[in-house]
């Protein structure tokens, strides 16, 4: 029994979920369940549906079929809010998709504003705290080009976690970085899970996965191959998919 | 008389221009008031079609396509006569001032639209999808996130193509809007003297260059921040 998933209910349940693009069918009756204040790390050859299945948990993607609960909200039900709903899931892209023509302040701002209805002051302020804790309080007057790729990036997770989400999303988000950028993203992630959030985390960077993750999930063809404790995925893994992918991302 | 003397007293008669020189003011005038209502009308119409076909409601989306092809493909001097000549025999009489108006208007919205959509599919899908993962709906992100970004990039050959079209209320003339060459031509015809049409070029000068000028300095202000 996985009582310590039902004791913390879990904060992402998605079941028997299928993903077609036309002819391809990239997700396979995935089931993910995500626990308060887990790290689930997904990991994978390109192509295996991680980023997909990722987007399926706040609806970026439609599933063809399957059920996904976040939060308590069913996010497929037609007569759900998906705007309200998605207020609860951070996410945080690979290209960072910084909104350019705003400041980093503004950037923060923009749906604490419009989505949350704040008035300016109030507004500017949990913005300028969520800027602090990704450690560029300094930076907020700056146009995303006026910033590195890891300052974006890390204006892209304040923009996330200023709206107190239930669960953040990260879809690579160091893969777009150079090697001496990457650190500092790590960091900003490190301390978010210090401080209890729940994430889903689709990246290569193992030696984080083994440092942080809870679990890690392995994925290939559009289905889960074998989950497990990031000792026992990289130490020991079970499936010969899992052994030569993770002997084939050590190598680098 | 020489060929230079002939030269001058026909396309720079100073009696004659120093004659016409009210009338070609109040062209002047009748074609900045024309050219203003074009340019509004034409860039908020050629907005809101763009904007509307941003919701991809499919048969709304062949109509506007329809239609802002039909304008791009049609001359409108073609227009402006089917307005002015045709539409009386359907029982609409319009002024020519309100047929040029309504044609170049057309003209200017058609082409306005293929540029504003192109502005809004040019900002990546990144965009799009960071918006709506903080909850902003479509309306909110295609207001604060999108059309920004669209509008900057289509500035360039937004300017062009406006004062292209703009341009055009020469065409009115055609159907006896007294704007600048109307002026012009009518002072030609009373005086039998070309000098008139002189001073209607000095006018769309004074009128144009201007606009050209600025339409530079809005294109190189912003080509380079980008």
């Amino acid at each position: 029994m996985s009582s310590a998933i039902t004791a913390r209910g879990p904060i992402v349940e998605a079941r028997a979920i299928h993903k077609h693009f036309g002819h391809l069918h990239v997700l396979k009756g995935v089931d993910l369940v995500v626990a308060e204040k887990e790290l689930v790390f997904l990991i994978g050859p390109s192509g295996s549906g991680k980023s997909t299945l990722l987007r399926c948990l706040n609806r970026l993607e439609d599933p063809t079929s399957g059920s996904v609960t976040v939060d308590g909200i069913d996010m497929l039900d037609p007569r759900t809010d998906i705007n309200k709903a998605r207020q609860r899931i951070g996410m945080v892209f690979q290209s960072f998709n910084l909104y350019p023509h705003m400041t980093a302040l503004g950037n923060v701002m923009l749906a604490l504003r419009k989505v949350l209805g704040m008035g300016r002051a109030e507004a500017e302020a949990k913005a300028r705290a969520a800027l602090d804790r990704v450690h560029l309080a300094d930076r907020a007057d700056h146009y995303p080009l006026q910033l590195s790729g890891g300052q974006q990036q890390r204006v892209a997770i304040a923009r996330a976690i200023a709206l107190e989400p239930r669960v953040m999303l990260f879809d690579e988000p160091t893969s777009a970085l150079d090697p001496e950028l990457v650190g500092g993203v790590l960091a900003v992630m490190r301390e978010l899970r210090e401080d209890g959030m729940t994430m889903v985390v689709v990246s290569h960077e193992m030696g984080f996965a083994k440092a942080a993750a809870d679990r890690v999930v392995f994925m290939a063809d559009g289905a889960i191959v074998e989950e497990g404790k990031p000792a026992e995925i990289f130490a020991d893994p079970r499936h010969a998919r899992t052994r030569a992918f993770i002997s084939q991302i050590e190598r680098h | 008389m020489t060929n230079w003397d002939r030269f001058v007293d026909s396309f720079f008669n100073a009696r004659v221009m120093a004659q016409y020189l009210p009338k070609i003011i109040e062209g002047f005038g009748l074609t900045v008031v024309l050219a203003l209502c074009i340019i509004a009308a034409g860039l908020a119409l050629g907005l809101l079609l763009a904007v509307v076909r941003a919701f991809g409601i499919r048969p709304l989306n062949w109509l506007i396509i329809f239609t802002v092809d039909l304008f791009r493909a049609l001359p409108p001097l073609v227009i402006i006569v089917l307005l002015f000549f045709g539409l009386p025999n359907a029982g609409v009489e319009l002024s020519g001032f309100v047929a040029s108006w309504l044609a170049l208007t057309l003209v200017l919205m058609a082409f306005a639209e293929e540029i504003f959509w192109a502005g809004i599919t040019s900002v990546p899908k990144g965009q799009w999808e960071a918006a709506r993962s903080t909850g902003l709906g479509f309306v909110q992100t295609l207001g604060y996130v999108v059309l920004p970004q669209a509008l900057r990039i289509t500035i360039p050959p937004l300017t062009n193509r406006t004062i292209a079209i703009t341009k055009g209320t020469a065409l009115a003339s055609v159907v006896a809007v007294p704007d600048i060459l109307g002026a012009a031509n009518a002072g030609v015809s009373f005086s039998f003297n070309p000098s008139p049409l002189t001073l209607g070029a000095i006018a769309y000068l004074v009128l144009f260059l201007p606009v050209v000028v600025l339409g530079r300095w809005i294109e190189t202000r912003f080509a380079w921040k980008r």
